[in-house]
């Protein structure tokens, strides 16, 4: 699948909790496809209507801290404001991600993400891509 | 990954990697566990995990895990590890997410005969007093002072707002209250998640479970906690919420500079910590407390909504529908506790992640009818399988830090169980062996199949003929509330 296609992500067996591995072009993009994998994982469906739109600022002192803090953010809006994104827009620079996101409020929600680890995360350069595996706590 | 041919048998129930096995390791890593569910556990990477934990700064004896040992993330799921108090290390990671997860058992003298009938009803009532599933809110909307109320006093705020007895708070670990709490390490959005979650059972492996005791193995302590044989016990699994997970989220986070700052050299980031006496290390404990107290309340507020479905269904159709707590443990929780150690009383923090405090008759901090039995060990099953309920041994608190099991331990995966069970299957089949089921979702439920998780039975017949665990009782599922 890494082969093929460009940007993706897959869902890897874990014992207890969920675990994907991620992969892009560059930093941005894996950060963009962990946020999709991440929903999907958890069976959200966006509501048809009113489309949303916010601005985040994600710091950290590396490429993993950024990826972990992203995605934590993204879940903290899930939990408190119901919203979830399809259109992302990232900027990485210097320990800094600016994204702009684009979703609306969630239909169906399946399944509980409790937390995004630092679990053996590494940002791998692998050929032409980046490439990460994250583990989920549910 | 470690090879089982690289483990050094020490009998039937008991294996070690020495410190020897890697450079980094410094103190053995001791496992309890028969060859089969040795086997089972070399599937995944929780050897490994166990090895990584056994690098803490400052731990003392050796990392402990337990038979229902499996893959986590940093920290393996029913691991223990004790680090020297205050110079030690204390880390969040080696704790978990969801501070104080824990059981609760409640029993009765309700008999499962006189209600056989009402079980579906029953099951229904609970699934709509007790909110459960994803992102599921509760009826309390705490107010910024409240929130600062029960982070600092736990189960003892709920028994000032009239969800709790003096009885309950009895028996319940540490009385329902950490001491050491400190809201101010806790931060803005952590105490928003919890705001309106308390009194929620959340999803995942959270449940509600009905149960009636099946067979009693020692008489004198079952009768000490108020179970008999045919009656019915409650029993609730869940945690901090949100509330818990934003406290562990922010201190890995911000730990991730501390190792830097200490020199702290680890093999997983998911391991990061910091000395307790530093003020990395205060902070967390202050944090790590008040989510602790937060859970403690969850549980209590859980089971006062619990016994009103209870009077709802039950009231007028049997004798005493009454529930009484019979205790409260937590299973994932650093603790300040005093072990021996090499013939030395010293004080530790004991990392219990997926493992039970067992503590032995004569223990300190165990109400007055239970220093004669030990401590009340609740070991949940996997839906349809039995549940147990133990005590603490002389054995655990020598060899163990005062630890045993804590539930079945997966052995399959989540991706594999979705693909190979059907969660409308699943509970026509339970239906079938009467255990009568309330899930809000479907693939959550196949995720937590029976068929998932290793065999109860063997777990516990493990810790006890290791000599860490006593039999008390085994109870049999016959109504389940699961998210």
């Amino acid at each position: 699948m890494i082969a093929t296609k460009p940007a993706g992500f897959e869902e890897i067996a874990h014992t207890a909790d969920w675990s994907l591995r991620v992969w892009a072009p560059d930093l941005a993009g894996l950060l963009e496809q962990a946020a999709r994998g991440m929903l999907e994982l958890s069976g959200i469906r966006l509501e048809a209507g009113k489309r949303i739109r916010r601005r985040l600022t994600v710091e950290s002192t590396d490429a993993e801290g950024l990826l972990v803090n992203f995605l934590a953010e993204l879940l903290h809006l899930l939990e408190q404001e119901e919203l979830a994104f399809d259109q992302y827009e990232l900027a990485v620079s210097e320990n800094v991600v600016k994204a702009n996101l684009e979703g609306a409020r969630v239909a169906e929600h399946k399944k509980e993400i409790k937390a995004v680890t630092y679990h053996n995360l590494k940002i791998v350069k692998k050929g032409a891509q980046v490439e990460a595996e994250l583990v989920f706590d549910v | 990954m470690v090879a089982l041919s690289e483990l050094r048998r020490i009998n039937e129930f008991e294996w070690e990697i020495p410190s020897s096995f890697r450079a980094d390791m410094r103190v053995p890593v001791h496992i309890f566990a028969t060859r089969d569910l040795l086997e089972a556990i070399a599937q995944d990477k929780s050897l490994d995990q166990a090895v990584n934990a056994a690098t803490l700064p400052g731990l003392v004896g050796r990392v402990l895990v337990m038979p229902d040992m499996h893959q986590g993330y940093g920290f393996p799921i029913g691991g223990v590890a004790a680090t020297q108090y205050p110079k030690g290390v204390i880390s969040p990671g080696a704790i978990g997410y969801d501070i104080n997860c824990g059981v609760r058992l409640l029993g009765s003298q309700i008999e499962l005969d006189a209600v056989a009938r009402e079980l579906d009803e029953l099951a229904a009532a609970l699934d709509r007093h007790c909110p459960s599933g994803v992102g599921q809110k509760g009826q309390y909307r705490l107010s910024n002072k409240e929130m600062e109320q029960v982070m600092l006093d736990g189960a003892q705020w709920a028994l000032k707002k009239g969800f709790a007895s003096e009885a309950d708070l009895r028996r319940t670990e540490e009385f329902g209250r950490m001491p050491g709490a400190e809201p101010g390490y806790v931060s803005p959005r952590a105490q928003s998640r919890g705001q309106d979650q308390l009194g929620t059972l959340g999803a995942g492996n959270h449940f509600i479970e009905v149960d009636v005791v099946d067979r009693v193995f020692d008489e004198q302590a079952a009768q000490v906690m108020g179970i008999a044989e045919g009656s019915l016990t409650l029993m609730i699994h869940c945690g901090s919420r949100g509330f818990g997970h934003q406290v562990c989220t922010d201190y890995v986070s911000s730990f991730q500079g501390a190792v830097q700052r200490y020199g702290i050299d680890l093999p997983d980031r998911e391991l990061v910590c910091a000395p307790m006496d530093s003020a990395e290390g205060k902070a967390y404990m202050g944090a790590m407390h008040a989510a602790a107290n937060f859970a403690f309340a969850n549980r209590q507020v859980l089971a006062y909504h619990a016994r009103q479905a209870f009077e709802e269904t039950l009231a007028g159709r049997v004798k005493n529908w009454h529930l009484h707590q019979v205790y409260d443990i937590a299973h994932n929780m650093g603790k300040v506790e005093t072990h021996q150690v090499e013939g030395k009383a010293i004080k530790v923090c004991v990392h219990r992640k997926g493992a039970t405090r067992a503590f032995g008759p004569g223990s300190p901090g165990l109400p007055s009818e239970y220093q004669k039995i030990g401590q009340p060990v609740l070991v949940p099953g996997s839906m349809g399988t039995a549940s147990w309920v133990l005590v603490g041994t002389e054995g655990s608190m020598q060899r163990s830090f005062g630890s045993s099991c804590h539930g079945a331990g997966r052995t399959m995966s989540r991706s594999k169980a979705k693909q190979t069970v059907r969660g409308h299957e699943l509970i026509r089949e339970l239906k079938s062996q009467g255990i009568h089921v309330q899930a809000g979702s479907l693939p959550g439920l196949a995720e937590e199949a029976p068929q998932a998780y290793k065999d109860v039975d063997i777990v516990v017949e493990t810790v006890v003929r290791a000599g860490i665990a006593r039999k008390v009782a085994r109870l049999r599922p016959v109504a389940v509330v699961k998210g």
